[in-house]
């Protein structure tokens, strides 16, 4: 049982900005020269009900390192570590609602004893008009592993789609790196799967 | 170990936490999900977080009086906003960061969306930063923000208030919220505020003045103490529970 009554959530409102994604508090980039893993950029768009962007939202993800091991003390697990690697980012929108990120794939996490997790980075948003911030998950939607997921597998089947992220085809452009595009549509048609955590 | 018990505290916080969508707040009306939220199992991705990793500020920053750099002074009632961070089994939280914002002392904020006819102050930057020592405890120095007006309904004002982000020990720690001060008037016309479901939770974003805090010929002391989530369990109880 809980002993202390929680403080509630408010929303970031609009003006966060200057303070949240002052140069040394955003990180786009979440690699350095040295860290382990195949590069990715994440990319994707906040949209609304009416499918208009959200300029004024933060996104902001965690995840694994390239071996699945969390830079975090409960994660005692035996992948090794890259100290190289925090596995945070924080992006803000801009006036389309693009936000994005440059990492690495993370690794698989366990789950239990038994199984393993697909590859996935968690996801965090906050706007003006969310009163409390949303989670959810990004999976690679070429991503065998996928089909046995003890977590998307509790997402209903029609709603899962929502949280593959799509490798983009850069055959054309200049991009050395895989581009994963994840649109997060906060209501409406294609909603977003989002998580009661 | 009570493995349902993580379920049960997490999924009954609807007294505590603003419902998504609520109408008087018209920025939710598009913005909030319709869909069910869904229930997952907790994995070490949740119980992990980004918390312990952040952890860049210098003393500078917890003063915003002065952080704007510019050798001045910002004008206002200066204020000490101090308390503990707590997990809800009463332990202090330790070496987390409090990332903080807030208007100036006229009500206006650093932001170009921010366009009220109020004045800017040149050596006002309304942003703050601090790591809770380890017992738990943050500490600002700041001037009191003016409250501002709006524009979701006719002659609509914000109470005066303080914005606190904090991170904790994971993923479900993590908390943006506002701090307001005590005996305002406009904190029963404010929807953001009343969205808060219950009495006693919109109590818990009031700060109480401390004459314990005040420091003499210098500021005022106000108190708010926040209480984050968990830890509840370890990754591995939690993926039992959510079997």
């Amino acid at each position: 049982m809980s002993k202390l009554p929680l403080t509630a959530s408010q929303t970031v409102g609009p003006f966060f900005a200057p303070a949240l994604l002052r140069e040394d508090a955003r990180r786009h980039v979440l690699t350095r020269p040295e860290t382990v893993g195949e590069r990715i950029r994440i990319e994707g768009r906040v949209l609304d009900g009416d499918g208009a962007p959200v300029p004024d939202a933060l996104v902001e993800i965690w995840q694994a390192n390239a071996h699945g091991r969390y830079n975090h003390p409960a994660d005692q697990g035996p992948a090794a570590l890259d100290p190289s690697f925090l596995g945070f980012g924080r992006s803000g929108t801009d006036e389309e609602g693009n936000y994005w990120f440059e990492t690495i794939k993370p690794g698989s996490v366990p789950f239990d004893e038994k199984r393993m997790q697909a590859p996935h980075i968690c996801v965090t948003i906050f706007s003006r008009g969310l009163l409390n911030h949303l989670v959810t998950r990004l999976y690679f939607a070429d991503e065998p592993a996928n089909a046995a997921d003890p977590v998307l597998q509790h997402v209903p089947a029609e709603r899962q789609a929502t949280l593959l992220a799509r490798h983009v085809d850069t055959s054309t452009s200049t991009s050395t790196v895989a581009v994963y595009r994840f649109d997060i549509i906060l209501q409406g048609k294609n909603e977003t799967a989002f998580f009661n955590v | 170990m009570n493995y349902t018990t993580i379920g049960e505290i997490i999924r009954g916080d609807r007294e505590v936490f603003p419902p998504y969508l609520y109408e008087a707040y018209q920025s939710t009306r598009r913005r909030a999900p319709t869909l069910p939220l869904i229930d997952v199992p907790l994995t070490i991705s949740e119980l992990t977080g980004p918390g312990p990793v952040i952890s860049a500020v210098t003393p500078e920053d917890a003063d915003l009086t002065r952080n704007a750099g510019t050798g001045g002074e910002a004008i206002g009632q200066r204020i000490i906003v101090t308390g503990h961070v707590l997990d809800d089994q009463g332990n202090p939280v330790p070496n987390t960061l409090l990332e903080i914002w807030q208007c100036n002392a006229a009500g206006r904020y650093l932001h170009k969306r921010d366009q009220w006819p109020a004045p800017l102050d040149p050596n006002f930057l309304g942003m703050g930063r601090c790591l809770t020592n380890e017992e738990g405890v943050y500490r600002f120095l700041t001037i009191r923000p003016g409250a501002y007006p709006w524009k979701n309904h006719p002659n609509a004002w914000r109470p005066a208030h303080i914005h606190f982000s904090l991170f904790g020990p994971s993923m479900l720690s993590r908390l943006v919220t506002q701090m307001y001060f005590p005996d305002d008037p406009l904190h029963n016309l404010d929807p953001i505020m009343q969205s808060v479901p219950t009495e006693q939770a919109r109590k818990r974003l009031i700060s109480t003045y401390d004459h314990t805090v005040t420091e003499p010929e210098w500021a005022l002391g106000y108190r708010w103490d926040i209480v984050l989530r968990g830890p509840y369990a370890t990754p591995f109880e939690a993926a039992e529970a959510g079997k």
